[in-house]
């Protein structure tokens, strides 16, 4: 089937190598567009969020609403290594990952038999415990105003090493990552395990009858799903040089599911990736015009769900012609009804 | 002793009392049929034997091995197969996407989180022959929820065979299809005979007793007659309810 596909193409896609161009050059233009460096630093953490995010939502149906609660373990949990422990870039950003996974693990014993509805209050209920946790734990957590003054350990890796004081080194650092997370996730998608996920959603109870242990592979998106939002958090927290409750908030953990939708999770590999910019272009540039511009977002996000539910990847796929609107539609639709069956 | 046996299976939903009593034994090499008027139990008492619902007495027996209450996944595994009434399909894949996920060879990889599965082409060359079996070859890109009726319920039975089963079992495989293609499935399950044992539940008469080699009747939770087409047709149970089920 692929064997006219080269190796190269395999691992990588057109879309991966424009955007990691994109991005890699961004230092160099966007200041002369009115924005800062800075704004690629998130803009880049948040696509490893989200794309971690549309592993459970868009390929398994499967809709959490508390996942800032594993990125903000992620945050604290590197925080706390380099507060508590030692400096250490890589052992830091492991301690994120690992605990996210494992807070990840526990909570998807809980939700791993369910889906739609009860499973997105279920999110919600484990969201909130996690929340308030790091708002109460003085001790551990610093309470509400967080952990501060988290240091950036600098890049030490045989005898390449690099100082990620600067928002610059920093942000081609949080590239690399990316790059790492892209080609492993587009792997994971196209891969059995991958697969399976994405026949779960579109029918539980046939991919049982076909011999799939169903919740373990609940349970093992799940997980993984986590640990990539901890990773995330790990990165977050060296940019904030704090971690703090606030990404852990109902809120903020509904902001990675609008991001999702709006970019078209549910019919793309790309509409995490999407969803993020605008989010954050709009922050920026709407947020420049005007305070209340989460509202208009909001007013965006209502009316992209309704008219458009296959995204803005969605669009671009008619755009292109690699896709016709009524079948994008149809699976957008599929999607979300997937993630709302019981 | 036969391949699988359900004994004395009884299942309620809250009052009301489904499966009475049940008894049944497919032998390995033949087509065993079921029938019996609508309502009667027949797909629940696939659903109990295939892991469904657990039963609330009685033994679901698989070549010896007791494997009563299992998951659904775990019978699969243990080399059942079935097909559903309602068709159950996995709507946006293609036809060939749906076969590739049901191989046993997929199922053992279910894990593999950084292989592609699209480059493996032994197991879309299978894939592609469960699909030319069950009269959909040049189909292969298609997407499931696209395809005619017909085809889906060929698709229905192909996602089953890909599977290999010891077993399979079908649930109601005519249902909704044309005269002209009642035949040409009951032509492609009579090729099917040959290397599967096989389980049918049906209404259309004419269709199960050309194919069965035995036949047993549920009525009121219980089997209340068994045996070969030929000596079924003079049942007066079996007259009655074919007058019934004919309608
Ligand atoms: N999950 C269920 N919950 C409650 N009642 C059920 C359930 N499944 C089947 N039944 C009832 O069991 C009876 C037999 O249904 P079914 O096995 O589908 O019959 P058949 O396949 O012989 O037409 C029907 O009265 C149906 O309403
Ligand atoms: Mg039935």
């Amino acid at each position: 089937m692929a064997s006219g596909e080269s190796v190269a193409a395999r691992w990588v896609s057109r879309q991966m190598v424009l955007l990691l161009v994109v991005l890699a050059t961004l230092p160099l233009w966007i200041e002369s567009i009115g924005l800062y460096p800075y704004l690629g630093v998130e803009i880049a953490i948040w696509m490893i969020y989200g794309l971690g995010f549309n592993l459970l939502l868009g390929y398994s149906g499967l809709p959490s609403f508390g996942h800032g609660a594993f990125f903000g373990i992620g945050a604290y949990a590197f925080g706390l290594f380099q507060l508590r422990v030692f400096e250490s870039l890589f052992l830091g950003i492991a301690c994120a990952v690992t605990a996210a996974f494992v807070a990840g693990a526990i909570v998807a014993c809980f939700l791993s038999h369910r889906r739609g509805i009860y499973f997105a209050l279920m999110t919600i209920a484990f969201g909130q415990v996690f929340w308030f946790i790091s708002i109460k734990w003085h001790t551990l957590t610093g309470g509400e105003d967080g952990l501060l003054n988290i240091p950036r350990p600098a890049f030490e890796l045989g005898v390449a090493s690099a100082g990620l004081g600067s928002n610059t080194a920093l942000f081609y650092f949080v590239l690399v990552v990316l790059a790492v997370v892209l080609v492993a996730l587009w792997r994971l998608v196209h891969s059995p395990f991958g697969k399976v996920l994405q026949a779960i959603r579109q029918n539980e109870v046939r991919a049982r009858f076909v011999g799939y242990n169903v919740w373990l592979f609940k349970w093992t998106v799940f997980a993984i799903s986590a640990a990539i939002a901890g990773l995330a958090g790990s990165l977050f927290s060296m940019a904030q040089q704090s971690a703090y409750p606030d990404v852990m908030s109902l809120h903020a953990s509904g902001i990675i599911v609008m991001m999702t939708l709006i970019g078209g999770g549910f019919v793309s590999f790309w509409g995490p990736v999407i969803g993020v910019a605008v989010y954050f272009l709009a922050r920026d540039v709407l947020g420049a015009v005007t305070e209340t511009w989460l509202l208009w977002f909001g007013l965006i996000f209502v009316l992209a769900v309704l008219f458009k539910p296959e995204g803005i990847a969605g669009a671009w796929q008619q755009h292109v012609g690699s896709g016709d609107r009524r079948s994008l539609a149809r699976r957008a639709v599929a999607g979300f009804l997937s993630a709302g069956r019981k | 002793m036969a391949l699988f046996e359900a004994r004395g299976i009884h299942k309620r939903f809250g009052h009301q009392v489904v499966l009475e009593r049940i008894d049944l034994g497919f032998e390995s090499g033949q087509l065993s049929g079921i029938m019996g008027p609508n309502g009667a139990g027949k797909t629940t008492c696939f659903n109990v034997l295939t892991g469904q619902y657990k039963p609330d007495r009685g033994q679901v027996v698989l070549a010896g091995e007791d494997i009563t209450g299992l998951a659904p996944n775990t019978i699969a595994r243990k080399g059942i197969a079935r097909s559903f009434q309602i068709m159950s399909l996995f709507d946006e894949y293609s036809a060939l996407e749906n076969l590739l996920i049901a191989l046993p060879e997929v199922r053992e990889r279910g894990f593999t989180m950084m292989n592609r599965l699209d480059s493996d082409s032994a197991a879309a060359d299978r894939a592609s022959t469960v699909l030319a079996r069950v009269g959909l070859a040049g189909r292969e890109r298609q997407r499931a929820g696209d395809l005619a009726y017909g085809e889906r319920r060929a698709l229905e039975i192909g996602v089953a065979l890909a599977a290999e089963p010891r077993l399979l079992f079908l649930d109601e495989p005519t249902s909704g299809l044309s005269a002209k293609a009642i035949a040409g499935l009951a032509e492609l399950v009579q090729g099917l005979k040959r290397d599967y044992s096989i389980v049918v539940i049906e209404h259309d008469m004419q269709f199960l007793f050309g194919l069965a080699d035995t036949i047993s009747v549920i009525h009121w939770g219980q089997v209340i007659a068994s045996g070969a087409p030929e000596a079924l047709r003079e049942n007066k149970w079996v007259r009655r309810s074919m007058l019934g089920g004919k309608a």
